[in-house]
């Protein structure tokens, strides 16, 4: 294995109203060490004015999302020597407005994810004496959607976000249906008002490569298949029945 | 309160057509494309199909698997043509075009079949 690796760093600087430029740097080939141990290399030892956004190092912060060659990925759980000998090409995750070098500004999906309300809702009054009560076989109905950690990985790779940015997106929806499957949940009427819009489900025309690049695999895809199974059912509804039975 | 909307039932018409075209269409390809005439299968004889395709129950179902597969094929091939070619400004002609060419292929083969029963 050769002892060093070069990346190619996507740079941008506002301030100096340039466009985005690739600049390279040789950092060490290890076995162990991923893309973000590259970069940490660089801010440590090459050049400290490299931004980027990092927190856990181990796949849980979400914070790391960049385009690897390309690909959206956690640059923590990409390792450098699987890309070996390289050149590694990094750059910010696409879709979203590049704030500087590989920092993305996240603000609209922040205005987004509340809209779906990723939150437990309960109207009983009052509220009952210690916790509501879920069996394991419960629990294992939303699983797999609650393990998203918001990386945007999906937003990056979702065609469909790319050329309408209105569209909800990929872990909001998936967010929506781990609630809605959760049984201590009674929100799932407020959910669907939001998603049941042209925005909501209806944007989505299942390119898949949401699912593709989760590296949780959520499987953002399927959950919108299901919400529009649903989306769908209450429409025919609105068709079929009259006003005081929907 | 649901408002009525167009796009959830196309979508349940991409969906089911999608469906039928996966389980039905491979098997009427594979017989009627090629094993019928290569003759790794003796097919029924010509008195015999259209006997059966003259049930009006079989005439029903075909029905229903080509106007369901021609919605499948207007409904993704709307969305190539505008999201893949990115030809959103003739949105209006693209929608018109896909779903009224499954509306005709539906009543062409209705009229094809109906001659049949």
């Amino acid at each position: 294995m050769a002892d060093s690796i070069r990346l190619q760093v996507s740079r941008y600087r506002p301030e100096e109203g340039s466009a985005p430029t690739l600049q390279e740097y040789d950092v060490p080939l290890r076995k162990e060490w991923s893309v973000l141990d590259g970069l940490n290399y660089v801010k440590d030892h090459l050049d400290s004015t490299l931004s980027y956004r990092w927190s856990c190092r181990m796949g849980i912060c979400g914070s790391c999302g960049m385009s690897v060659n390309g690909t959206p990925e956690l640059t923590c759980g990409t390792f450098l020597a699987d890309l070996a000998p390289g050149p590694v090409r990094v750059e910010p995750m696409r879709n979203f407005p590049v704030v500087r070098d590989l920092v993305v500004d996240i603000g609209d999906f922040m205005d987004k994810l509340p809209r779906v309300k990723p939150w437990i809702i309960r109207d009983d009054e009052p509220e009952p004496d210690g916790e509501y009560l879920q069996t394991p076989e419960e629990l294992d109905e939303y699983k797999q959607f609650s393990m998203c950690i918001n990386c945007m990985l999906c937003y990056s790779a979702c065609p469909v976000y790319g050329l309408d940015p209105d569209f909800i997106g990929p872990a909001a929806i998936a967010l929506a249906e781990r609630y809605d499957l959760d049984s201590r949940d009674r929100g799932a009427r407020e959910r669907l008002d939001v998603l049941i819009e042209h925005e909501g489900v209806w944007g989505c025309t299942f390119v898949g490569e949401c699912t593709t690049v989760c590296p949780k695999h959520v499987d953002p895809a399927g959950a919108i298949q299901r919400y529009k199974l649903k989306a769908a059912k209450e429409s025919v509804k609105a068709f079929l029945l009259p006003r005081g039975a929907r | 309160m649901t408002k009525r909307r167009v796009e959830p039932i196309l979508w349940l018409l991409f969906s089911a057509g999608g469906v039928l075209a996966a389980v039905f269409l491979p098997v009427l390809v594979v017989l009627f494309g090629l094993a019928f005439p290569l003759g790794w299968v003796t097919p029924p004889s010509h008195d015999h199909l259209h006997a059966v395709l003259g049930h009006p129950l079989t005439a029903l179902f075909l029905f229903g698997l080509f106007a369901l597969c021609l919605a499948h094929w207007a409904h993704r091939f709307r969305y190539t043509l505008y999201d893949g070619l990115q030809l959103k400004g003739s949105k209006g002609l693209i929608t018109v075009l896909c779903y009224g060419g499954a509306v005709l292929g539906s009543v062409v083969s209705a009229v094809v079949l109906a001659t049949v029963v």
